[in-house]
C-alpha cells in the first residue's frame, strides 16, 4: 500500500554542479578500523504552513540511522555556525568546514492534507560540492518514517558505495511473559523497531517467522493444532493457510527459494528429521536428506542452487552445504564447538551461523567453504542469525540467564563491532530481515 | 508444582514395582493403609484411583528424563516406561501424546528435533511394551515449554523429558 504512495525521483531542477565522486568524502568500510565520519544534519526547512514539526522529526530519523551504523558521527547543531534557512540558498561551506562537518545533509519539507513532499541534497563540505544529485521523495505523512529512511539510505549509499538498508522491515516473534509461560506472537517491524504490528496471537507458541526474497510473504511454525506445522502468511492480507500437515509428522524450519515458490524445511518421522522441499504452489513436496542424523536450518544461497544446513551425522551439529535439489553434501564448519542456524549472506560470500562452544553462544560468519571463520559475540545465549539486505549488518536475539532471563533482538557490524539492542516494545526472538522496500 | 512433581518423579522410580500393581491402592489393602477400607475409600479419579489419569502421572509417573543432547533411555526411565505400559493396557480407553523436550542450552531447531527424538525413545518403548502404536502420538516442543527456569543443570536435567500425556478415558 505504502509501496505506492512513495516515490523516488531525481530533482529536476538541480543545477550542474560537479559531483565529488573521488572527493575525500567517503568510507571505506571494509577497513579495519573506522573514525565515525562527521555529519551535520540540520532539520528540514520546512515550505508552507502545513509542514509544523515534519522536518526536525525527519532530520531527526535520518541522523538515528546514520549514527546507528557506527560509521556517522553526529555534529549537534547547537555547533552549527550557519543556519540552513532556504532549500535554494547556496551552502557556506567555511561555516560546516569551521566545525568539521564532512558532510552535510540539507534539505526542505512540505505538507498538505496528508501528502508529505520531501527534498534533499548531500554536500561533501570539504570539496565545496554536491555529492550526487539532489533528490525528491513524496508520500503520504503515515509513511513519513519510510521517507526519513530513504533519505538515509542514499547518503549511507552515496559515502560508503554500498547499497543502504533503512527502509526494510523485519518480522520476528514477539515475546513476553517468564521463561515457563513464555507467551510469543508474530510481529513485523521496521528495521529500528518502529511501527511495530501483530500478525497472529499468543494463543499457540509460533517459530522463526522467514521473509520471502520479495518480502510479500512470510513462513512460520505454529503449534496451533498441538503440532508443529508450517504456515504460509500473506504480509498484506493477514491470510494465512497451512502449508505440510502429513499426520503424525511435525514441520517446522521452513525458509523460501529465492523464486518464492520453492520451500524448504524439516520434517520429522519417529525419532528421524530431515530436509525437504516443497513447491508451494502443487504441494509437492520431495525429501533432499536421508541420513538417520537431525538435519535442519536449511537456507538457499541467493541463486537457489545450493542449500546450507546443519546436521548431527558427524556425532554434533556441523554445518553442510549440498545442491537444491539434495544430493551429496560438503561439510564446511570444522573448528571446536557446535554449529548451527546458517543463513546464506544476501551477497553469496558469506555464511551467519550459531556456534555453541564452552558453554557459550556465539554469532559468526565464515565464507561458504567454512574458511575465515569469525565470532562476532559472545554471551549465555546468543543465537539464529539474520543478515541486512546488503550483507553488512546481522540481527539475532539473545536470551539472558536464569528465572528472569528475557529475549532481546540486537544487531552487530559484521566486523563484530557496533553491537546494539534493536528497541522492540517486548521481547523479542527469531528476526528475519526484508528486503529493501519499493 | 516443581516440588511435588519432583517427589513425585522420585516416588515414582523408586516403587514402580509395586505402584504397577493397581490393587494395591483399590483392594483389600494391609490395615496401615489409610485408604484400605475397602473400595469406598477410593475417590474416583483422584490418585488413588488406580484408573485415573491422576495416579498415571503421580503414582505411575508421566515423565522420563534424559542426559544431556541423549535420547537414550536410562534403566530409570525404562522402569518408568514398564509401569506406563502396564498402565495403557490395563487402561485401554485411554490414547497418549508423549511430549519430548529440551533444555535451553541448544537452538531452536536443533531442539525441536532432539525433543522429538526423545518422544520417540518412549513411544517406541511403550510399543515394544505392547501398547498399540495407534493409540500414542508424539510431538516435541523443543525448549519452548521448560519447567524449571533456572539456568544451571539442576533445572536442566529436569527440562530435558519425555511426558506422556494422556487424553481419551471415560471421564473425558
Amino acid at each position: 500500500m505504502m509501496v505506492r504512495m512513495l516515490c523516488l525521483m531525481v530533482l529536476c531542477l538541480a543545477p550542474a554542479w560537479v559531483a565529488a565522486q573521488d572527493g575525500p568524502l567517503r568510507i571505506e568500510i571494509t577497513e579495519g578500523v573506522i573514525e565515525p565520519l562527521p555529519v551535520a544534519i540540520p532539520d528540514l526547512v520546512p515550505e508552507g504552513a502545513g509542514a509544523g514539526d515534519w522536518g526536525q522529526r525527519i532530520a531527526r530519523v535520518v541522523a538515528e540511522d546514520l549514527t546507528g551504523t557506527g560509521l556517522f558521527r553526529e555534529i549537534p547543531s547547537s555547533a552549527f555556525i550557519s543556519q540552513v534557512s532556504s532549500f535554494a540558498a547556496p551552502v557556506q561551506y567555511a561555516d560546516w568546514k569551521a566545525i568539521n562537518a564532512q558532510a552535510l545533509v540539507a534539505g526542505a519539507v512540505s505538507v498538505n492534507g496528508n501528502q508529505i513532499n520531501v527534498k534533499f541534497r548531500l554536500y561533501d563540505v570539504f570539496s565545496g560540492a554536491e555529492l550526487g544529485d539532489g533528490l525528491q521523495l513524496a508520500g503520504t505523512t503515515d509513511g513519513w518514517r519510510r521517507i526519513a529512511h530513504k533519505m538515509a539510505d542514499v547518503v549511507y549509499s552515496r559515502i560508503t558505495g554500498e547499497t543502504g538498508y533503512f527502509d526494510s522491515r523485519v518480522v520476528f516473534v514477539s515475546e513476553t511473559g517468564p521463561k515457563a509461560e513464555r507467551r510469543k506472537r508474530l510481529a513485523i517491524m521496521d528495521y529500528d523497531g518502529a511501527n511495530v504490528q501483530y500478525l497472529t496471537g499468543s494463543e499457540s507458541i509460533v517459530l522463526a517467522p522467514r521473509f520471502s526474497t520479495t518480502g510479500d510473504r512470510v513462513l512460520y511454525t505454529s503449534y496451533e493444532t498441538g503440532f508443529p506445522r508450517i504456515y504460509v502468511l500473506d504480509v498484506g492480507s493477514v491470510q494465512r493457510r497451512v502449508l505440510e500437515s502429513q499426520q503424525g509428522t511435525m514441520s517446522f524450519a521452513p525458509r523460501f527459494a529465492p523464486d518464492g515458490q520453492t520451500v524448504v524445511y524439516s520434517l520429522t518421522q519417529g525419532a528421524n528429521t530431515d530436509i525437504w522441499s516443497m513447491n508451494i504452489g502443487s504441494g509437492q513436496s520431495q525429501r533432499l536428506t536421508s541420513t538417520p542424523a537431525i538435519e535442519t536450518a536449511p537456507s538457499f544461497n541467493p541463486d537457489g542452487t545450493q542449500i546450507v544446513f546443519e546436521s548431527d551425522r558427524s556425532g554434533t551439529q556441523q554445518l553442510y552445504v549440498m545442491p537444491a535439489g539434495g544430493g551429496e553434501a560438503q561439510r564446511i564448519s570444522f573448528g571446536e564447538g557446535r554449529y548451527g542456524t546458517p543463513v546464506w549472506s544476501p551477497r553469496g560470500d558469506l555464511i551467519a551461523f550459531t556456534k555453541q562452544s564452552k558453554g557459550r553462544f556465539h554469532i559468526g560468519v565464515m565464507r561458504t567453504d567454512g574458511s575465515e571463520e569469525r565470532l562476532l559475540t559472545a554471551s549465555f545465549l546468543d543465537e539464529g542469525p539474520t543478515w541486512s539486505p546488503n550483507g553488512r549488518v546481522i540481527m539475532f536475539a539473545r536470551e539472558t540467564q536464569g528465572a528472569a532471563g528475557r529475549s532481546t533482538l540486537y544487531s552487530v557490524d559484521i566486523t563484530g563491532r557496533n553491537l546494539r539492542p534493536v528497541r522492540t516494545p517486548e521481547g523479542g526472538s527469531d528476526p528475519s530481515w526484508g528486503p529493501l522496500q519499493r | 508444582m516443581k516440588l511435588k512433581s519432583s517427589i513425585l518423579m522420585i516416588c515414582a522410580a523408586l516403587s514402580v514395582t509395586a505402584c504397577t500393581d493397581p490393587a494395591r491402592l483399590g483392594g483389600a489393602g494391609g490395615a496401615d493403609d489409610p485408604f484400605a477400607n475397602g473400595a469406598g475409600g477410593v475417590v474416583p479419579g483422584s490418585a488413588s484411583d488406580p484408573a485415573s489419569p491422576a495416579y498415571f502421572q503421580q503414582a505411575v509417573g508421566d515423565r522420563v528424563l534424559f542426559a544431556v543432547d541423549q535420547s537414550t533411555l536410562s534403566p530409570e526411565g525404562r522402569a518408568t516406561l514398564d509401569g506406563q505400559a502396564v498402565w495403557l493396557l490395563q487402561n485401554a480407553d485411554y490414547t497418549a501424546v508423549i511430549e519430548g523436550h529440551a533444555d535451553e542450552q541448544g537452538t531452536r531447531e536443533y531442539n525441536l528435533a532432539l525433543g522429538a527424538r526423545r518422544a520417540d525413545a518412549a513411544r517406541a518403548y511403550l510399543v515394544s511394551q505392547g501398547v498399540q502404536p495407534g493409540r500414542l502420538q508424539v510431538v516435541s516442543f523443543g525448549k519452548e515449554r521448560p519447567i524449571e527456569v533456572c539456568s544451571e543443570e539442576a533445572c536442566y536435567a529436569k527440562n530435558r523429558r519425555a511426558v506422556t500425556v494422556l487424553a481419551g478415558g471415560l471421564t473425558s
